[in-house]
């Protein structure tokens, strides 16, 4: 990134993926709210659904709004494409469908969002699909796990809602010796704070619900494909390998190279499992983008500056924000995350669960609700919410402890936040 | 499709169709450093519209083991004893870049086997900076981001890939990154040696079609102009919003051109 002879960041947040209107000169990206494109003749249409010719058929396999989404994140991660999904959700469930089968077995991280666990824990296996979870601050613990079946190894960017740092570069490294790709999911850093693919990640999820969109107007995911991984190579990896009976032979490797793997997710996974985003929240999401480097600069400063009031506060018992010397990972957040760590973190309340409960009930400007990444400041309680389902052993293994309170800081004054956090503090002590 | 050649495997793609007989043949060459799979989509294209189609890799080039030959003439002959081993006897040639002199090398050494060319991104002589050489000398990678910086047009530098998703430079940055090293250096060094461009032109006996980018910084159209004359039958077509990178930056323009020279239907017996 920010090579001579090359668009910038800020530049393709605002410009990747689109040029004006060529119908009408629209300068904003239009919403193309539609089901289907007309074909020019019986023989354009032929070549279209076999891949002979590029361009758009049906709404839920591309659209040329979400298309722009699409490039516009693929350029600001640094990889070959990206396929748009319904949700954060629909994403990861896309990334793994595309080249997982029954009998398949994942490595994850263990602190990872409490939806991910779910589908990991118990959704996956119904379709025959394990998953071993490792501390993520353990490349090693990744290593190990590693089984003949397995196929995938997975972890947050930065955990949710610990903020464990994946050391992308050692865990790529175990991935890759044993001839395996490595997913991340990276909704909390987004590519302003960090680009996982430059540090030896293959594919990263987003759950563009979050700080992409940054307005929680709309929900939606994105796969990226860095395009570095040899598929080839490694051999275990049938679908983009092997001719597909499902485009009459197609072998996406021979055929689109670098590209076969996000050229599967969306000509099967969009085809068939049909999560696809629709144009209206492509666009709103694309509205979030094009501002995303200037919110993320302000959702850090503001994040910083509660922190720091936070630590020095006597109701609290410990505040996890990876640029604090206490936090575990504070040397690689030096190394590596010299714009910030992002603006979700958690922190400990003194008087546990109940008091808790009566911060929560009194703080005013940070929203209790299910949700991170909002221009709008969020507050809520993992253990019994968005992790509720990971049992004790996970919730400690997550790091995730019954006094734990996550925060969202988003883009208000940072002193009205910080009055209001005061206030709810306060409160907890009553 | 897996080949022998020189007794080493050779690779070239079919668009998915295995060859019929009695079908006109397409031989697509890529560039300096890349592979077939710049073709897809004009392979898959042809492939499925009657033709036996062959993208190959270079030697030393994705599937084609290597070592990757140092001058243009060498990878003509190569491309002829790569037709013999797939039965064909005569194919039209579409090349691009350096995959462009290339085809044109093979249509003047033997224009009983070319029944037209078509020359993407061409120009005759094909000088490589001194900067861009020694990067690539170097292995170092500067030389890629040279290449995909200044082989691409002010559009596709900001995307809109016509496959709906795809990042254009990303994609060619992943390519180029795939070569061994010393492949792109010797390439290039290929095209800069080439000296005899003009006088092939005058050997040659098919159709050719020139296809270059109005905003191409590599082989500029005008570069173009003096191999065009020297051609005895060809045609220009210039593009509009086009860098070096055609097939990619434009290519359901470059299918319906190409299909002007490229005509489906049985071939000679
Ligand atoms: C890190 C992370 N990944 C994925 C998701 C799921 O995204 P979505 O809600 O868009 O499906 C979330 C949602 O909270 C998340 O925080």
């Amino acid at each position: 990134m920010a090579k001579p002879g090359f668009p910038r960041f800020d530049t393709l947040s605002l410009h990747a993926g689109q040029h004006p209107d060529p119908a009408t000169g629209s300068r904003a990206v239009p919403v193309y709210q539609t089901t289907s494109y007309v074909f020019q003749d019986v023989d354009h249409a032929a070549s279209l659904f076999n891949l002979e010719r590029a361009g758009h058929i049906y709404s839920r396999i591309s659209n040329p709004t979400t298309a722009v989404l699409e490039e516009r994140i693929a350029s600001l991660e640094g990889g070959v494409g990206a396929v748009c999904a319904a949700s954060g959700q629909a994403a990861l469930h896309l990334a793994i469908a595309t080249i997982l089968d029954a009998g398949h077995h994942i490595v994850s991280s263990g602190s990872i969002y409490g939806g991910s666990h779910n589908l990991f824990t118990h959704t996956l296996p119904r379709f025959g699909i394990e998953t071993t979870f490792v501390d993520p601050r353990d490349p090693r613990a990744f290593r190990d796990a590693i089984r003949p079946e397995t196929r995938l190894l997975f972890g947050e960017t930065l955990g949710n809602p610990g903020l464990e740092i994946l050391d992308i570069p050692a865990v790529a490294d175990v991935a890759h010796e044993a001839g395996l790709p490595l997913l991340v999911d990276s909704t909390f850093a987004t590519p302003y704070l960090f680009r996982p693919l430059e540090w030896g990640a293959d594919l990263v999820t987003h759950s563009a619900t979050k700080f992409l969109g940054g307005h929680g107007v709309a929900i939606g995911g994105v796969v990226v494909d860095g395009g570095t991984f040899d598929w080839e190579a490694s051999g275990r990896f049938p679908t983009l390998t092997e001719p597909y009976a499902g485009y009459h032979g197609l072998d996406f490797v021979e055929e689109f190279g670098p590209q076969a793997y996000v050229m599967r997710a969306r000509s099967e996974g969009l085809r068939d499992f049909g999560a696809c985003m629709s144009p209206a929240n492509a666009f709103h999401i694309i509205q979030g983008v094009e501002t995303l480097p200037l919110r993320m600069a302000r959702h850090v400063d503001n994040t910083r500056r509660v922190v720091a009031f936070l630590d020095e506060h006597e109701a609290v018992a410990w505040v996890g924000y990876p640029e604090l010397p206490s936090h575990p990972d504070h040397e690689l957040a030096k190394a590596r995350f010299p714009k910030g760590c992002g603006a979700v973190f958690s922190f400990g309340i003194g008087g546990g669960r109940e008091a808790g409960r009566k911060f929560i009930e009194a703080v005013g400007l940070f929203s209790h609700l299910a949700n991170v990444g909002d221009a709008k400041s969020l507050v809520i309680h993992p253990a019994t919410t968005t992790h509720q389902q990971m049992d004790a052993d996970a919730l400690e293994a997550a790091g995730i402890s019954e006094d734990l309170i996550r925060l969202s800081v988003g883009l208000e004054d940072p002193q009205d936040l910080i009055d209001d956090l005061d206030r709810g503090l306060r409160a907890s002590r009553r | 499709m897996e080949l022998r050649v020189d007794g080493k495997r050779a690779f070239a793609t079919t668009g998915g169709r295995t060859h019929q007989p009695g079908r006109r043949a397409v031989v697509l060459v890529h560039g300096a450093g890349m592979d077939r799979t710049v073709w897809v989509l004009q392979t898959r294209y042809f492939a499925h519209h009657g033709r036996n189609v062959l993208a190959v890799d270079l030697p030393g080039h994705g599937r084609s083991e290597g070592p990757s030959l140092a001058s243009v003439g060498d990878m003509a002959d190569w491309l002829s004893r790569l037709m013999d081993a797939a039965d064909i006897e005569t194919a039209s040639v579409v090349g691009h870049s350096m995959g462009s002199l290339v085809a044109l090398d093979l249509c003047a050494r033997f224009p009983e086997r070319v029944d037209a060319a078509a020359l993407l991104s061409t120009a005759v002589p094909m000088p490589v900076g001194e900067g861009l050489l020694s990067a690539a000398k170097a292995n170092d990678r500067d030389a890629i981001d040279m290449i995909v910086a200044w082989g691409h047009g002010r559009n596709a530098h900001l995307g809109g890939h016509k496959a709906p998703g795809l990042w254009m430079t990303g994609g060619a940055e992943r390519l180029l990154e795939k070569a061994d090293d010393d492949v792109l250096y010797t390439d290039l060094g290929a095209c800069d040696g080439y000296r005899d461009g003009l006088e092939a032109a005058s050997r040659v006996r098919c159709p050719v079609l020139l296809v270059l980018g109005r905003e191409d910084r590599m082989t500029p159209p005008r570069a173009a102009q003096e191999l065009a004359d020297a051609i005895p039958s060809s045609r220009t077509v210039v593009l509009d919003a086009c860098g070096h990178m055609p097939m990619i930056e434009r290519p359901d323009r470059v299918l319906d051109v190409l299909g002007e020279v490229i005509r489906g239907g049985p071939g000679p017996a």
